[in-house]
Parts: C-alpha cells; structure tokens; sequence
C-alpha cells in the first residue's frame, strides 16, 4: 500500500543522501519523491511515497526521525489531503492532429505551453488519475518526452505541519 | 573589602569582552578541553597537521600515538566502554579516515559513544579527486549518529559541542567530525559555550506513567517472567538499579553478551547469557518465559533465534531508548520509551505498590529452572589430543584476576567462552565487538580501557586469527607505558568458522588453517613477535604452566605481557543453537539436546 510522508527537514549539506540512503538500506522502495523549500527559512519539505505495509512504515518513519536534520514526520491521509502532481508532456502534432490535441488539453486543463511545427508541450497538473488519464489519451498522437515532478502533498484545513516545531 | 558590600561591575567589566580569536585548530583542542577530554587516540597525516601542531603543546589532553588508525577507533571505544567517558580518535584524510570505517561502524552497532575527528582537504580542493581525498561524511552516513563536516572555524566550538552531546545522550553513538585543512588554518572568534542548535535531536528519556504501571501490573501478574537485560542497562549506567529491580521482583535475570557484568553473576537470581552460545537455563527461561521484560536489549538474532519461533508464550515489555528498537523484531505488548535507568527506577516503584496478594507465585517457575540449572551446567570437556582445553585457560585468567579485572575480547570462539566462563560482577568489566563482530577488537580496546582505568588489570583475551590483525598496537603500549596483557588462545585457526565447518559442511575446512599452532610451522611466532615489541613475552602448552603464566602476566606492569597459549583446535563452544532455527533446539554439547517442555 502506498503512503505519502511529508518530512520537514533542515536544508543542510547532504541531506537527501541521508534520507535516500536510509530507505536504500533498510530495503524500502521510494515511488516518488519531491523536494523543496518550506516557508521557514533553512526548512525544506520533502514529501516522499512509498510503497509499504503498516509495520515496516512504522519502523522507516522511527528510523527516519532518528536522522538529526530531520524536525518532524507526518504521514498524510489521503481523504484529508490535496496531493497533485506536475507534468511536461512533449507530443506530435500536425496541422491535421493539433486542433484534436488541443481540445483533449483544454478537457482536462491542461496549458500549452510550447509549440513547434510538428510537437506541442503540454503543461498538466492535477492527482494521479488525471495525469494518467490524459497521458493516455494522448498516447496515440505519439508522445516524444514527458517531464514528471514527484507529488507533492499538503494536509486539508488550517493546520500546518510546521506548528510548534519552534516552540522557543 | 567589606563582606557586605556588593560588588559593583565597573563599566569596563559591564563591556562585552572582546572573544579571543583563534586558529580552527586552536578552536578544536579548546574545545576538547573545555568537553573535559583527557585522552586521545590518533595518528597524523597531510590534512590534520595543523590541529597536531595545537595538540603537541597542550598539557591537558593525553594523545596517543597508534601504529594504524583502527588501533585508534577500537582504543577510544575500550576506553569509553570502560571509563564512561566518551572516547575520542582521529586520523587524516583519505586512508587515514577509511581506516577509522571498522571501528565507527562498531561503535555503532554497540552504541559506543565516540568522537571521530578527521583532517579534510582543503575546501577549495574538495570535490576535485585530491590528494588523500575521501568522502568520509559521505562513506560514515550508515554508521554514524551523525556526521558534520567543517568548513568556517567559527563553526568548530558548536560542532564538537553538538558532536559531543548527540555522541553521549539518548542512544549513544558515533559522531564523525570532519574538519578541512583551511578550517584549521583560518581564525575565527572563539565562543564557549557555543550555542548548539539540534532542533531535530529530542532524545526521550522519561516513559509514560501508563506505561510503566501496565508493565509493573504484568510482571507482578506473570508466573514466568524473566529480565532480558541488554547493553542498554550498560549505557545507562542502570546496574544498581536492576539490582533493586530483580531483587524485589524476585524474577530470573539473563544477560546478553552486550550486558556481561551489568547484573552480578554470583547473584543467585543470574542465569547467565542467554542466545546462540547462552546458558541452557537462560535460553529456556526465556523460550519458555510468560512475560518478557527487556530492558536495553534489541532482540538481536543471536539472541532469538529464529524470531517467529522465539518465546511463543510470552508476553512482551520492551524498555528502550531508541523507539526505532521497539516493534522492530518482536511487537511488545506494553512498549515503554526512556532511558534504562529512570524507567527501572519508575518500574520498581510501581512495583512496590502492588500488594503481595496481587504478585503471582514463581516458585514453580524457579523449581523447573533450578533443575534446568542442575542438570545443564556450563562445563566442557577435556580435548582428546591431549592439548590444553581453551576454555580452562579462559576460566583460570578470571579466577586468578578477579572481578576488579577489565577483560577485553576479540571475536569468534574465544569471545564466547570468554563470555561463560569469566565470572563478572561489575559493569564496565567485559568489553566485546558484540553486534559488529569485528576480529582485532581486542588488543586495542584493551589498550584504551587501560588508560581508562591505569589501576586495573587489563586483559585481551585474545584469539591467534584477531591478534594478527591488530597486534600492532602491542607498540603503542610499550612505548606508551601501558601494560595490558593479551592471553592468546592459540588454537591455529579461524576456530569459529572452523567449527561451523565441522559441524554445517561436513568438516570441510576450507581455509581456517592459520598455522600459529600445534604441530605447524608456527608463522609468526608468537612469543619471538611479543619479545620485538618489547612485551614479556611466554609460551604455555602444558597444564602445569598455565597458573604460572598468568601469575606472572599479572605481577608485570612495566611492559605489555603476551601469553601463547598453545590449545586444542577440535574445542567447540557449547551450548548452541544452530542459526536459522528456533532457540527450543538449543544443544547442551554435540547431539545432545536437554529435555524441552513443548505446551
């Protein structure tokens, strides 16, 4: 089963060693992983989705609050969280495909972003369904490239996971 | 002066002093001064002449210069194993870090806390392929608590201040401190204390009042309750208060190869060690136990067995510092976080609480394991080669050191009857390579816990495969002026593997032949080897000669003494329980397995 963490961890030298290193050796697979800056300075966020089992979760996220640059862990629930992710898609076009192109786009929202005589990049966002489902409508026009971020997640509601991580 | 008047800061004292400005490498040994570090172990090179060059001047620290840098890592575990105080090694760049990998990881698995401080190229090199340049950061991420690499000598006080706590508190263990050359060039302010900021290091050392009442509830409940007692209760420095514990518990204690000393072993309620080579009643107490309750132990698999089949009846509470360790092998019924000693300390109260109509009769308990203990001795039998027994010899260095003694192990045969048949009392007494494993463990940690504690009888028991691998040192101990004495137990082979070979392939001994023995060409030989580094140097092969020997190790203390002792090599360490399967197959000696009451 797969779950999303979201790790706030200090930005630091050779941090997502330490954190690709420990899933490596303990034998756990990440799926998709995502890096960033968080809103508090020397923070990033790194939202990572593995695929495990309750038990061998439980034991990867105690190890991974054993790290010292790693300030809090906490695992998203998918009902009670917005997860997206991001995609380039570089697809052929023709005079006689791209207005077909074009609206599949529009259909699912998604903006075109560059445009050449015979390929367009589009430009998705949007939870893994939707990003599949288009991927797939877009298969027999011949897709030549895509470009896929990790997802990234956030928690529903006013609450942040940054809250009291500075209590002084 | 009028002792009542007030003093009154003068307007120049009010005014900030300005901070003396130092070198990074004037900034390192201020800092281990002021971390109250007394000795060092390390050995110099290209990237960490600078902080030497500080080093050689100062009066407060004691370096000790080793002959490899493993020699250093494996001496400032003995020595903080020993003293309780946190060891130190360092080396250069390159090689010299490499060197420090076995020892680092070592001190990991046995939660040894140590600094490691290493010499870094220049940063403006790094990244390059440079001379003696090695990732050491990178290559230590695995086995390390954590590790910093330095760059700016402002930030020397508040790393090795922050090295030093996370090194020292929660779950010990080691910190790599990795300092470029120019960091120890350059000046900078020098600030103490420094402001140290872990926000991501809150080690939990207080367990839940819940907790601990449902675990004293379950042991007054259990009829069959054994303290399964880890390196942990070491660590914390929690012997007194097991003692108080078990005695108003009144349940079977077994320790684990790592807790050797922690809990006496003339306590009447000791049964020894439990695990792969224990004791047949502490491997039993516990495959049979109804309530398990570890403290500072991680249910290592050569301890359980196989895990699914290890102590079926039992229910768990799991005391440890490391949440990471609770849930990992075995799900506990009553977890408890915190630190041994506070939580044994808690547990005896709640205990004590409990009115003896509510605590369950043990005495059945305690029938079926004094008959266990009657029937299933430690013991061993004579070889038939008529060579000396090993485990005899072993047996004799404790009887005739004591107690007060210091015995320091390598790995493999001689480790386990090290292990059973020298009597501790006190903690600190055994020191061992005990998760890692690491042959060559022994001669130099003997050499750190003996300038750990110069009073005491230091001993490396020792096997003739790990005293080549690091007999180096006996150097360094000459030289130093620090008398260990190593007792070899020569059986001329891998004698481990060699009995994994007898017993698992057929008597297949591939490549366990050392020939330092009987009846082989004796290469090196051990006592010419001793004499050129100036120990006292003497061979034993008759059992005449064994007291004698160790006599005169012990009477010695202006040089190292090795003692070669010449053995059987068909020994085998009994009990066992072969890998892989349950601890209820447990084999007193070879195919021979105690009466086991399956439920």
């Amino acid at each position: 089963m797969s779950h999303v963490l979201s790790l706030l961890v200090e930005d630091r030298p050779g941090l997502l060693t330490r954190v690709a290193g420990l899933f490596a050796r303990r034998g756990f697979n990440i799926e998709s992983l995502a890096v960033g800056k968080s809103e508090i300075e020397g923070l990033s966020r790194i939202t990572v989705v593995v695929d495990v089992e309750e038990l061998p979760l439980e034991q990867v996220t105690k190890q991974l609050n054993k790290l010292v640059n790693v300030i809090k862990i906490v695992e998203l629930d998918p009902d009670n969280a917005v997860t997206r992710e991001h995609m380039l898609i570089k697809v052929r076009a023709d005079p006689s495909t791209r207005s077909q192109i074009l609206e599949a786009a529009s259909l699912f929202r998604a903006a075109v972003v560059d445009v050449a005589p015979d390929s367009l990049v589009i430009e998705a966002t949007g939870n893994s369904g939707k990003i599949q489902a288009l991927l797939r409508l877009l298969e027999p026009y011949g897709i030549k490239e895509i470009a896929q971020s990790g997802l990234l997640a956030i928690g529903r509601g006013s609450k942040s996971i940054t809250e009291r991580v500075y209590k002084n | 002066m009028s002792t009542e008047s007030i003093p009154v800061p003068t307007a120049k004292a009010r005014a900030p002093r300005e901070p003396e400005v130092l070198t990074g490498s004037g900034a390192i040994l201020r800092s281990l001064e002021h971390l109250g570090i007394k000795d060092v172990f390390g050995l110099p090179g290209g990237a960490i002449i600078p902080f030497y060059d500080e080093l050689m001047a100062s009066t407060a620290i004691r370096h000790i210069l080793v002959r490899h840098e493993q020699g250093a890592g494996h001496a400032a575990e003995g020595y903080s194993a020993t003293g309780g105080q946190v060891g130190v090694c360092i080396a250069t760049s390159g090689p010299g870090a490499t060197n420090l990998v076995t020892a680092i990881a070592d001190a990991y698995m046995d939660s040894v806390p140590l600094i490691a401080i290493t010499g870094q190229v220049f940063s403006t090199l790094m990244g390059t392929d440079a001379f003696q340049e090695v990732d050491i950061v990178g290559i230590t991420m695995p086995i390390t608590k954590h590790s910093f690499l330095v760059t700016d000598p402002a930030d020397v006080p508040a790393t090795l201040a922050a090295a030093y706590e996370i090194a020292t508190t929660g779950r010990p263990g080691p910190v790599l401190v990795d300092i470029t050359k120019d960091a120890q060039q350059q000046s900078a302010p020098f600030i103490w204390p420094p402001k140290v900021d872990l926000p991501g290091y809150r080690p939990v050392t207080k367990a839940h009042g819940k907790q601990i009442v449902a675990a004293a509830d379950l042991i007054a409940k259990a009829e069959r309750p054994v303290l399964y007692v880890g390196g942990g209760v070491n660590r914390a420095h929690a012997s007194a208060e097991l003692l108080t514990l078990a005695e108003l518990t009144g349940a079977p204690v077994v320790t684990t190869l790592m807790a050797r000393g922690v809990f006496p072993d003339s306590h009447e309620q000791n049964l020894g060690m439990p695990g792969m080579h224990g004791t047949v009643p502490a491997v039993l107490a516990l495959q049979e136990s109804d309530l398990i309750v570890a403290l500072g132990a991680r249910f290592d698999d050569r301890v359980t067995g196989k895990p699914s089949e290890f102590a079926p009846h039992a229910k768990v509470v799991h005391v440890d510092i490391d949440p990471a360790e609770i849930g990992k092998i075995r799900i506990p019924d009553v977890p408890i976080v915190g630190d041994a000693k506070d939580v044994i300390v808690d547990l005896t109260h709640a205990f004590a609480e409990i009115a003896d109509a509510d605590r369950a009769d043990t005495s059945a308990w305690w029938e079926r394991l004094t008959t266990l203990r009657t029937t299933y001795p430690l013991g061993y039998s004579e070889p038939e080669d008529g060579l000396l027994a090993p485990q005899g010899i072993i047996k004799r260095i404790g009887e005739l050191t004591g107690p007060e003694g210091v015995y320091a192990a390598g790995v493999g045969q001689h480790q386990m009857w090290a292990a059973q048949f020298i009597k501790y009392e006190r903690p600190g007494s055994w020191l061992n390579s005990g998760g890692a494993g690491t042959m060559g463990y022994a001669v130099p940690a003997a050499m750190g816990a003996k300038v750990a504690e110069p009073d005491r009888p230091v001993w490396a028991i020792d096997g003739d495969g790990c005293f080549q691998m690091t007999n180096q040192e006996l150097a360094t101990c000459t030289i130093n002026n620090i008398p260990i004495k190593v007792a070899i137990i020569n059986n001329s082979s891998l004698g481990m593997v060699r009995q994994w070979q007898t017993l698992f392939y057929e008597g297949r001994h591939s490549f366990t032949d050392l020939n330092t023995g009987h009846d082989t060409v004796m290469i090196p030989d051990f006592v010419k080897l001793a004499d050129a580094y100036g120990a006292l140097a003497i061979r034993v092969t008759k059992p005449e000669e064994v007291d004698a020997a160790i006599k005169l190790a012990l009477e010695t203390n202006d040089r190292p003494v090795v003692i070669d002792f010449i053995v059987s090599r068909d020994s085998m360490v009994w009990p066992m329980v072969p890998q892989g399967v349950g601890n209820s197959k447990v084999q007193y000696a070879k195919d021979h397995a105690p009466e086991w009451e399956e439920e």
